[in-house]
């Protein structure tokens, strides 16, 4: 991009400062490895955040991405049970898990016209409840070493960085489909339907498969997302809990509006690395567990409020400039000229 | 505290004292004067039109009475006492009302509660729902409205009640004057006569009234003077009766308006049918027989209400036919959805340019784009800097975003969108309300061009010289039905006879005697 | 709506009255959920609604009662407020931590309970205005404040609520608990807070349209951090009910419930428009009823504990998506 997109730069700049102090503040950090645990650490949440951008730049919410990771992770251990050979259809079937769960979202958002946080609730609901009904309560069987690699193995020995994760892999390839994908027309297209649903509409666009795409988008996110939880942390309950608000604050962080149709899908990942980092710096500050979620909450808080500060002055200023030259001069309204 | 003391006020008062006088009012945006220095006075009683086109600086005038804006120089009195408002609120509390143009009522309230919100009567922070109820019956009941009850829910309520409402909720307050910004914009014909009525029983009370409108019709109906504005100035205040519609638009635009269109269509610049309606209708319009060839504009007139907007959206798949035949280039088509319309190669410039024809906070080269990503398959060959430039966009670059520019380089990004895709037909719904006169001039040429290429135009306008002036022939719709067909350059009584529903001729036109 | 729309509803023959309004919607399935709950459990050879039965389900109503008629006056205020679960468990410690098992402290621990709570909406209510926070994140930011002191301060359940006062929890008239009728009190009140005063009024306007209700004069940032007190209160109301339920206060005792998306759902369950201006409590609390309900049957049915997340869940889209179906005029 020529530029950055408009409320964007905050989350940089902070992310920025860091990672630098996070090389200040322990010693893991003096090396690349450092950083590209941290981005192993992050990868998940990022590509979470990433598909959450594409359902918040669209107008909506999904809360339903926590317990489906949980889901997924869940489904992954019984179906697998250790099943070495069973690994690459069950890799599959959760991704298309993933895409249905979002298909059922989206449709009951834009079909029946159900406010997407309404709908992505219920499904939050339902995908807890269902798991656990369907293995009895608690997790079961167990995940496959070949399942496993891919949230915690890489490619070894790469010079100066060390390991290089697959996990790292994965995000850099989605993230960098993601952020051309927004270049294309299409990708534009999605955030002028955050923008102004009516005007796409009335163009002639597909507002509602646009919609649900977010959802499916969003959906097949926390499936992947899962896949590198669960080989990352092993099976449990609490895989995927409180991931959706994790994922909604590293959009918002990111710039993005709620509401839609503002925002871009890098900065929204740049979010949730901010996040991951901000953690990581808590931890190696001392401020581990006890207050760490005190201090996120301070620091979410304050950014966003900075934003909105932020936007808002500008926003005066574009809007009190936009009045002048909406008022014609004096003498010759008719004067128009090329850019 | 309701409009009931009005008339004791006014009792006591020397009626040569005006209810307001602005004297050498000037104001600035960003160091761009847009009001030079203006004088009007209000006297009680009167309804004084204040015309002007778009940009004259009408609405900063109004808006500084208001206390919305803070005039630069110049001195506001109200009953001869100098003012100087810092909020809407102070505005109000020295008697000045104001209906805006766009409505502020809540729709899920009640009428009452609509009328008295941030000023509910009752004590303690309790509010006397009865006595909140019988008040805004009372404050009702004084504009003379009976049909409208206190504990209503205002999104059950007709338009014209709302704008009812709308005022009686400016009243409650102590108005000494009534300022009011195309009243009539969202009403039917019908409603109109409701508004007249409550404006003259205003005024004989001793209300002043300032009416802010572009319909010259409804300004010599109702003003007893009227005041021109061009271009941030004073051009003149004279009693309506010395006026003509003519005089009036020359005085606003400065030059004859007719100079502003381009030559119409001759006979062999005709080509094909590009579509044709037989027998269409759905819930809002009937019997509609309409066929617009190649190369033709086709002006379609008719009051708020009429059915104009509802045959637009009809023929554009936003709310279809459900009754009907409908051919598209010489083959039926269904044409269920703005896709289908779309792909069928009909563009909808609508009359909401910022509520359904732009994406605002997009860049100006997206928006575009908007038509041709969002349905692949049609396209020109031009770029979007062709198109720009081909629409005299002034923009500081197709990167800056659309909200940031005017309303006419806005309506010309609408355009330019459409022509991305190179539509055969185009309907155009208001295409020039809000926009400067050089924008204006541009538009027009630029209709005429495209029906020139072949493009079949169907044009909407309430602004009737503006219709006439562009049409090669004119469609009226009286209640959702075309009420009959006009040649090119007809009158704008020939009009109105059609657009009311019968034949009462005149300028003056006592329409909403007759409706009643 | 709540009654407030029902005497206009007399009132003003509307032409879309055909349809039951949102509220009577969710009493309809409310008493439909009974008849068939009844006849399922009769079946089994149970009683649904006898003695324990009524308790239980107005045991549960209680403390979802009380948080969601504070998420009510949030949400219509066009705001919501996702800290309620984490304020609930605080809320229940500083009560059995400052009564301390001493009869004397009761009123004193009630006061802190409650003052905790106002502080907590009054900073969650300037975090919205003053600093243009958007609600859902302003609020989700306190809620992981609030955990971080709980995690910071707690282990696990402290204090001691006394005997005298866990009675608040567990007497009852006939089969109606006490502490229902408290919570139907402060339903009472929010109603006429809601209907019937300035206040009331300004956070229906302030929820329906901001711009307006500030252009006719209603301080809007004040309405909207009262909004928010006032949820916080009633979160506070549910950790001291809590806590004399427990005998103890629990740091996890609203979040393990998920009183933050449950009161959500009980007031959208109950026709509020998540967007504000329009819901009331009457509506709440026929949506608290109904969960109640569906939880009740299930348990005397047996059924899996997992499965009535699932049927929760479904009930609240299907509820909803009926309330937009009927939306008057809905653009598509």
């Amino acid at each position: 991009m020529k530029r950055l997109a408009p409320g964007t730069l905050p989350v940089f700049a902070v992310l920025a400062i860091l990672l630098v102090a996070l090389a200040f503040a322990g010693p893991a950090y003096e090396h690349p490895q450092g950083y590209i645990a941290l981005l192993k650490r992050a990868a998940p949440l990022m590509i979470l955040a990433l598909g959450q951008y594409f359902v918040i730049v669209t107008g909506g919410f999904d809360l339903s991405v926590g317990s489906l990771v949980t889901a997924e992770v869940v489904i992954a251990a019984r179906l697998l049970d250790g099943n070495e050979d069973r690994t690459w259809p069950v890799l599959l079937l959760l991704i298309g898990f993933g895409a249905l769960v979002g298909l059922v979202n989206g449709l009951i958002s834009t079909v029946l016209e159900v406010p997407s946080f309404i709908t992505t609730l219920g499904m939050l609901l339902i995908l807890e409840g269902a798991v656990f009904l369907w293995t009895d309560g608690a997790p079961r069987g167990a995940l496959t070493e070949s399942f496993r690699q891919w949230g915690r193995m890489g490619f070894e020995d790469v010079p100066w960085i060390g390991q290089l994760p697959y996990s790292v892999l994965i995000l850099l390839a989605l993230g960098t489909a993601a952020a051309l994908f927004m270049r294309t027309g299409m990708g534009r297209l999605v955030l002028a339907v955050g923008d102004n649903d009516t005007s796409v509409r009335l163009a002639g666009g597909r507002v509602r498969t646009i919609r649900t795409l977010a959802f499916v988008v969003s959906g097949i996110s926390a499936a992947v997302a899962a896949i590198l939880l669960g080989g990352f942390s092993g099976v449990s309950a609490q895989v995927g809990g409180g991931l959706e608000f994790e994922a909604i604050t590293a959009v918002v962080l990111g710039g993005v509006a709620l509401g839609g149709g503002r925002g871009s899908v890098v900065a929204a990942m740049a979010g949730a690395l901010t996040l991951k980092a901000l953690f990581s710096l808590l931890n190696l500050l001392g401020i581990s567990g006890a207050l760490e979620s005190t201090v996120q909450g301070v620091i979410i808080v304050a950014a966003v409020a900075y934003a909105a500060a932020d936007t808002g002055w500008r926003d005066r200023v574009l809007r009190s400039k936009a009045r002048s030259t909406a008022q014609p001069g004096p003498p010759a309204p008719d004067v128009v000229t090329t850019s | 505290m309701t409009v009931v003391t009005l008339s004791k006020r006014r009792s006591g008062e020397d009626p040569g004292t005006p209810v307001v006088r602005l004297t050498g009012i000037r104001k600035s945006f960003q160091g761009n004067e847009v009001v030079h220095g203006v004088d009007l006075e209000l006297q009680p009683g009167e309804v004084h039109a204040l015309v002007g086109e778009n940009g004259a600086g009408k609405s900063t005038l109004m808006k500084c009475l208001a206390g919305i804006h803070a005039p630069d120089q110049g001195t506001i009195e109200i009953d001869g006492v100098v003012r100087r408002f810092r909020s809407p609120r102070e505005a109000q509390e020295a008697g000045v009302a104001i209906v805006h143009q766009e409505f502020t009522l809540l729709p899920h309230r009640t009428v009452a509660e609509n009328l008295f919100l941030g000023r509910e009567p009752g004590r303690f922070g309790r509010v006397d729902k009865a006595g909140m109820e019988r008040r805004a019956g009372e404050v009702l009941a004084d504009l003379g409205v009976t049909s409208i009850r206190p504990s209503a829910v205002v999104s059950g309520l007709s338009v014209a009640q709302q704008q009812i409402v709308e005022i009686a909720k400016a009243l409650v307050l102590d108005a000494r004057v009534l300022a009011m910004d195309e009243p009539t914009a969202a009403l039917a014909d019908a409603e109109v006569a409701l508004l007249y009525d409550l404006v003259r029983r205003l005024t004989g009370r001793g209300l002043a009234v300032l009416y802010v409108s572009h319909r010259l019709p409804e300004v010599f109906d109702l003003s007893s003077r009227i005041t021109v504005m061009k271009d941030g100035a004073h051009v003149a205040t004279e009693p309506t009766g010395e006026l003509t519609t003519d005089n009036v638009v020359r005085l606003m635009v400065g030059r004859p308006l007719n100079a502003l269109f381009p030559d119409l269509a001759a006979a062999e610049e005709l080509g094909k049918e590009r579509i044709a309606v037989a027998g269409g209708g759905n819930a809002r319009i009937h019997d509609i027989d309409l066929t617009i060839r190649a190369g033709e504009v086709v002006g379609l007139a008719g009051l708020q209400g009429s059915g104009r907007s509802a045959l637009a959206r009809a023929l554009c798949g936003v709310a279809p036919f459900t009754r009907g035949s409908y051919q598209v280039e010489g083959r039926p088509a269904r044409i269920r959805s703005p896709r289908r319309a779309v792909r069928a190669g009909i563009a909808f410039v609508t009359e909401d340019r910022k509520g359904e024809g732009l994406a605002l906070r997009q860049t100006v080269q997206d928006n575009v784009l908007l038509v041709r990503r969002s349905v692949s398959g049609r396209r020109t060959r031009s770029t979007v800097a062709d198109l720009l430039r081909e629409m005299t966009v002034v923009a500081a670059s197709p990167a800056s975003e659309v909200r940031l520019l005017s309303g006419g380089n806005q309506q010309k990004v609408v355009l330019a969108k459409w022509l991305a895709v190179g539509p055969t037909v185009l309907v155009v719904d208001e295409p020039t309300r809000g926009i400067d006169i050089g924008a204006k001039a541009t538009i027009y040429q630029l209709i005429r061009d495209l029906a020139r290429s072949g493009v079949a135009v169907l044009l909407i306008s309430s602004e009737l010289p503006e219709l006439i002036g562009m049409s090669d022939r004119l469609l009226v719709m009286h209640r959702g039905r075309i009420a009959g067909e006009l040649p090119p350059q007809s009158s704008e009584e020939d009009v109105m006879r059609l657009a009311t529903g019968h034949g009462q001729p005149g300028e003056n036109g006592q329409s909403e005697e007759a409706e009643s | 709506m709540t009654a407030l729309d029902a005497s206009t509803a007399t009132a003003v023959p509307r032409r879309k009255l055909q349809m039951p309004g949102s509220t009577a919607t969710v009493y309809l399935a409310l008493g439909l959920t009974l008849v068939v709950g009844s006849l399922l459990v009769a079946e089994r050879g149970g009683t649904l609604l006898d003695q324990p039965g009524i308790t239980k389900i107005l045991t549960l109503c209680t403390a979802l009662g009380l948080v969601a008629i504070g998420q009510t006056i949030a949400i219509v205020a066009g705001s919501l407020d996702l800290s309620v679960a984490h304020l609930i468990g605080l809320t229940s410690l500083v009560t059995a931590e400052v009564m301390a098992g001493q009869n004397g402290r009761i009123v004193l621990a009630v006061a802190a309970a409650l003052g905790v709570a106002a502080l907590v909406g009054a900073v969650n209510g300037l975090v919205v205005t003053k600093l243009k926070v958007n609600p859902f994140i302003a609020t989700l930011g306190m809620a992981l404040v609030l955990q971080g002191v709980l995690e910071h301060r707690y282990t696990g359940p402290a204090g001691e609520t006394t005997r005298d006062f866990q009675r608040l929890g567990y007497d009852r008239v006939g089969p109606v608990p006490v502490s229902f009728l408290v919570m139907l009190g402060v339903a009472a009140l929010a109603w006429w807070l809601l209907a019937r005063t300035r206040t009331g009024h300004h956070i229906y306007a302030v929820g329906g349209d901001a711009e307006i209700a500030r252009v006719s004069g209603v301080r809007v940032s004040r309405t909207v951090i009262t909004a928010h007190v006032l949820c916080a209160l009633a979160a506070g109301a549910t950790g001291i009910f809590l806590a004399s339920r427990l005998g103890a206060g629990a740091p996890y005792v609203g979040t393990d419930a998920s009183y933050d998306l449950q009161s959500i759902a009980a007031v959208v369950l109950g026709g509020a428009l998540l967007a504000g201006g329009r819901g009331g409590v009457i509506g709440t609390i026929g949506g608290v009823m109904l969960l109640a309900c569906l939880d009740t049957t299930f348990d005397d049915l047996g059924v899996d504990p997992f499965l009535k997340d699932v049927v929760r869940g479904s009930v609240i889209i299907v509820a909803v998506a009926l309330y937009a179906r009927r939306k008057p005029g809905g653009r598509t």
